[in-house]
């Protein structure tokens, strides 16, 4: 099954990848992370199709995609 | 389960001061795997410039010249001609680039140095605090134009892109952004054609990349990056505005 990992501590909660993904397979967490943003987190791994979207869009390259 | 996606070899492993949703990161990452998919990561001389995009060193792991304001090209310039088998690109912000460096840009392009510019417009001066760019849009507030920028004391908005296509020297420009995934697999694609002219030694290529400066605009991410493509899309039209040996 495809699947995503997104590095929190890179993430700076910028949300572009939220609107990338073509499922809506991510949100930002209400967690603050190690440089003070609320990170992207997956909220649903079982529908991902691998399409690497939300990598794509990431300016922090803060997503890897296995397919 | 192979991994399909991840950080290109010319890009170091590290955290970028970008702000929040700052295209810079997404722009850099692209140079990095065109340099990778050409293989020239390790005759690749990157000239940076002055403004956000300054680290260039810190970030690439390739070697860098950093140059002062608006010079990048003759730097470049001088770089190239002494070592005519590297590859050499500007990466060179608006403010860096279309005020400051504007006699640099138009005679290197003039001139056809066989090198690559990478221009991110993101119509402002990011680095010194959002002060108005020859690219500031017609009414947007700057740190100096507070009322907005006025087409009548100011001019209009250069376009780069269509400006140096004119130009005899140049072989290849387009504009591109990043702001969705189709406009990013489209700037993929054309940054490529650009490097593949210095690749085949084919002449002076320039890209211009729309970015979002959500901190200096005083929008959220996802806020400036929706501007991009909407009003700056309409003013500053992506596309090909010259490609004379159709690569
Ligand atoms: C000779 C000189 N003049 C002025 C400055 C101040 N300065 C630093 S960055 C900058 C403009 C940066 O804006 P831009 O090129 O648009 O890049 P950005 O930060 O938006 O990526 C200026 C004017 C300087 N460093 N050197
Ligand atoms: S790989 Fe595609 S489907 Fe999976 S989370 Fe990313 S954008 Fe969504
Ligand atoms: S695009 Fe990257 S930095 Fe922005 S929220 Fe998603 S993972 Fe985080
Ligand atoms: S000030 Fe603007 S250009 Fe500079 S890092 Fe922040 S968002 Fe990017």
């Amino acid at each position: 099954m495809p699947r995503i990992l997104i590095e929190e501590t890179r993430c700076k909660g910028c949300g572009l990848c939220t609107i990338a993904c073509p499922r809506n397979l991510i949100i930002l967490s209400e967690r603050i992370n190690n440089q003070g943003y609320t990170p992207a987190q997956f909220a649903n791994d079982e529908k991902c199709s691998g399409c690497a979207l939300c990598a794509e869009m990431c300016p922090d390259v803060a997503i890897e995609v296995y397919r | 389960m192979p991994q399909i996606f991840k950080r290109p070899t010319s890009l170091k492993d590290v955290q970028t001061h970008f702000c929040s949703g700052c295209h810079h990161g997404t722009i850099h990452r692209l140079v990095a795997e065109a340099m990778d998919e050409f293989g020239v990561q390790g005759r690749a001389i990157g000239i940076a410039s002055v403004g956000c995009s300054v680290f260039l060193y810190s970030y690439f792991d390739i070697d860098v010249v950093e140059a002062p304001h608006g010079r990048a090209p003759a730097v470049a310039t001088g770089v190239k001609r002494a070592r005519p088998g590297s590859f050499v690109f500007t990466y060179q912000g608006d403010g860096d680039l279309a005020a400051i460096g504007t006699s640099e840009i138009i005679h290197a392009a003039n001139r056809g140095e066989d090198i690559t510019v990478i221009f991110v417009n993101n119509t402002t001066y990011g680095m010194t605090g959002g002060q108005m760019a020859p690219t500031t849009m017609v009414g947007q507030r700057t740190s100096t134009s507070p009322y907005g920028r006025m087409k009548e004391k100011d001019g209009a908005p250069l376009r780069m892109a269509e400006l140096l296509a004119q130009l005899e020297g140049v072989s290849f420009s387009a504009r591109v952004a990043v702001n969705s995934p189709r406009n990013l697999m489209d700037a993929k694609k054309q940054i490529k054609t650009a490097f593949r002219y210095q690749v085949e030694g084919k002449g002076f290529s320039f890209i211009e990349a729309l970015s979002a400066c959500p901190t200096n605009w005083g929008m959220k991410p996802l806020q400036a990056n929706e501007r991009v493509g909407t009003e700056l899309c309409d003013y500053f039209r992506l596309g090909v505005y010259k490609n004379i040996m159709e690569l």
